[in-house]
């Protein structure tokens, strides 16, 4: 028995520690806010499948530091706790709830990729917790009116397909199109905004669709196959590793249509590179950041800022990944939504004001373009370029597209 | 008092300890207690078949998965009460397990193991194939059941009472096989096949059913899972998920049915305190844990705890001044 009873008595104080650990619920709904600190929550995959992608965590707990030895926001601290779910859903369902329940902070920020935010997306909505900026280029997120407490950042793949039918449309009216994309949501998000860009055109216009799986080894099958088709104007939906064996294949074999290259796959470094100037040069693509590998910014302050703040607060981090310069915008955008709160940190107001940015514009974000929210309108950055590939640096021309403008 | 009144009344003590957990800790908590439960489950299955018949699989997420995603479409495309979609999941893993288990035969010890791999492999790629159903990468987005009949129960406290009741039920079931004449058929199997076939054990047919039941195990827990964390996509079920049961069934202790209770608390919350430890290498350090739990206790947790027991019990028997004859048995 004594056996009995010392496993009972373990078991009940692992029990009293979990009620002692956990605080309990207060009724105001200022949560996570203290005269001195703000608990901003986060959950990012820093291992996994898709931990490429968890420099971003990295680079905003940088770029927070950098927040709090400039003195904070009002006051206060910001305390930034970011956890791992290896980009699988039910992880991140039980760091969210972590984050809300035992941490208790105050929003929940830029929490990566489609599946871990859609398995917390009712939840979040649910308790009433802000759940602000989310990385990921599903268009679901900007729903306000059924999910009121979450809120997007950049661009939808939509939109930026909208962006290649209107250019298309206006420049190549009597072209056959051709398109290769990714045999996922990612690549049929894309389809869909192009294809209802094109509207009633988009029948006649497009003569072949070619998709691939993101595990096939090679895509070259497919390029000739669209060369063969006799398209004129080439959409390519690829992630980074196919982009590059797209632009060599139809460079070698001679193809040269009109090269639309979705965004995902514009980084100087990671792709033009790697596939040859020469074959890159004349692609099309749209862009709503400045592309850190292109050299055109070198000299730019925003640039020199963002290598010094990469310098001093995060030397481990690369100069040539993108992420950085994307996390430090996001981090940047929260900062100014926290700013903008003025006294009042209750989770009402922190969604209040991220609703309610106007014409904002960050540093790393290509020259007007701005962001804009409102309570009717969760999609923060809605404007994207187009920009030509000139054998050295993508040349911006054109307006900028605003998809909400015209919509 | 005998061992065996000793070991019902340890038993009734945990039990409403279990019992009580859920006015006592916050929700978060019992989600992770609930989530122990689940693993539990799944462990018990793949303790079936591993520890007790000797057959590896590093497969058992893909009858995770397949259990979940039952659970799932029939609550999303068909408006199903998610207490029927349970046994459901469960009787169509163990036809899909007992269907895999007939070609398995073919196959032992490491090579069986690379095969059911290739399962656990399969699975996220093929639930992305039937989109219309699964909704592709975006997986189903579900709702949280809430307690029935006007109980006074949140749904976090209620998944956990439902979850804690479908575990006892299955390990009841399971102590009742693995403890009976079935059971010692599936261990002696294990132990020595070709005896086990001179005995009269019908040992194709034995492995094929213990793999069914073991994959009904795991796909109740899958099926679980689904109403627990409201959500399944391909990402929740990779191929990391069967090693992840494989260690907890290790650890807690091979052919041993509370070792996966506590296997299932090992991958439930050293991952967690490995990331508190050190965010930088989380996973080096869960390596740290799993290498000391194997050389410190090499018969798993409840292999440790069993020979404390006899070990506590023998320096019993030397102190007590009048020494029973039949203590220790």
């Amino acid at each position: 028995m004594v056996f009995t009873r010392k496993l009972l008595s373990l078991f009940l104080a692992v029990g009293l520690a979990g009620v002692t650990l956990a605080p309990v619920v207060s009724a105001q709904t200022v949560v996570g806010v203290t005269a001195t600190e703000i608990k901003i929550g986060n959950t990012n995959p820093y291992s996994g499948p898709a931990s490429a992608y968890g420099t971003i965590g990295k680079v905003i707990g940088a770029y927070f530091k950098k927040v709090n030895d400039e003195g904070g926001v009002g006051g206060r601290k910001i305390n930034y706790i970011s956890y791992d779910d290896g980009y699988a859903p039910p992880k991140t369902v039980e760091m969210v709830r972590k984050l809300v329940e035992s941490d208790q902070v105050a929003v929940l920020f830029q929490t990566l990729g489609t599946p871990p935010n859609s398995a917390i997306h009712k939840y979040m909505n649910q308790q009433k917790v802000p759940h602000l900026f989310v990385a990921t280029g599903a268009t679901k997120w900007n729903d306000p009116k059924n999910f009121p407490w979450t809120m997007g950042f950049q661009p939808n793949y939509q939109t930026e397909g909208r962006v290649y039918a209107s250019d298309v449309l206006k420049k190549h009216p009597d072209a056959k199109v051709g398109i290769l994309y990714q045999n996922d949501d990612y690549g049929k998000d894309y389809l869909k905004g192009f294809e209802d860009g094109l509207g009633d055109a988009a029948k006649k216009m497009i003569v072949m669709k070619q998709s691939y799986e993101v595990t096939d080894p090679t895509i070259d099958s497919q390029i000739v196959n669209l060369k063969n088709s006799g398209a004129t104007v080439f959409f390519n939906v690829t992630i980074p590793k196919f982009a590059v064996q797209a632009i060599k294949k139809a460079h070698d074999i001679g193809w040269k249509p009109v090269h639309y290259l979705n965004n995902v796959s514009s980084s100087l470094a990671t792709v033009l590179k790697p596939a040859g100037l020469e074959a890159s040069k004349d692609l099309i693509t749209a862009l709503y950041m400045k592309e850190v590998t292109d050299p055109q910014w070198r000299n730019d302050k925003a640039f020199t800022d963002w290598v010094a703040f990469m310098k001093k607060y995060y030397p481990d981090g690369a100069l040539d990944d993108q992420s950085n310069a994307y996390g430090y915008n996001v981090a940047m955008l929260m900062t100014i939504v926290l700013k903008q709160c003025g006294n009042d940190f209750s989770r009402e107001n922190l969604m209040k004001q991220a609703a309610n940015l106007k014409n904002v514009e960050l540093p790393l974000l290509l020259p007007g373009i701005k962001v804009n929210t409102s309570p009717t309108d969760h999609a923060p950055i809605e404007q994207e370029q187009l920009a030509r590939f000139t054998g050295e640096k993508w040349d911006l021309y054109g307006e900028i597209f605003d998809a909400f403008r015209k919509q | 008092m005998d061992a065996r009144a000793r070991r019902t009344l340890a038993i009734l003590a945990l039990l409403a300890v279990a019992c009580s957990l859920p006015f006592m800790l916050t929700n978060f908590r019992l989600f992770q207690f609930t989530q122990v439960y689940v693993y539990a489950i799944a462990i018990l299955g793949l303790n079936m078949l591993t520890g007790y018949n000797g057959q590896f699989s590093l497969g058992h997420g893909a009858f995770y998965a397949i259990g979940a995603y039952v659970s799932a479409i029939m609550m999303d495309k068909w408006n199903v009460h998610y207490a029927w979609t349970i046994p459901v999941a469960g009787v169509l893993c163990l036809i899909v397990g007992f269907l895999f288990g007939l070609p398995a035969l073919r196959l032992e010890g490491l090579y069986l193991a690379l095969a059911t791999f290739s399962l656990a492999l399969a699975v996220p790629q093929i639930l992305k194939y039937f989109e219309h159903w699964t909704g592709g990468s975006q997986g189903l987005v579900l709702s949280k059941p809430t307690a029935p009949f006007g109980l006074p129960l949140n749904p976090d406290q209620w998944l956990y009472f439902l979850t804690l009741g479908v575990l006892i039920v299955l390990f009841w079931l399971g102590a009742n096989l693995l403890r009976g004449r079935v059971g010692r058929a599936i261990v002696a199997i294990r132990d020595n096949h070709i005896a086990a076939e001179a005995m009269g054990v019908n040992t194709s047919l034995y492995k094929s059913l213990v793999f069914g039941v073991s994959a009904a195990y795991t796909g109740v827990a899958g099926a679980l899972s689904a109403s627990v964390v409201a959500y399944v996509a391909p990402d929740s079920f990779d191929a990391f998920l069967s090693v992840t049961l494989l260690i907890g069934s290790v650890i807690g202790g091979l052919a041993s049915i509370s070792g996966a209770v506590l296997g299932a608390m090992f991958i439930q919350f050293i991952p967690n305190w490995a990331q508190d430890i050190s965010k930088a290498a989380p996973w080096a350090i869960f390596g740290v844990f799993l290498i000391v739990f194997m050389y410190v206790m090499p018969f798993g947790i409840a292999g440790a705890i069993r020979l404390l027991w006899i070990r506590m019990q023998r320096s019993r028997v030397a102190l007590s001044p009048k020494p029973r004859e039949t203590a220790a048995t």
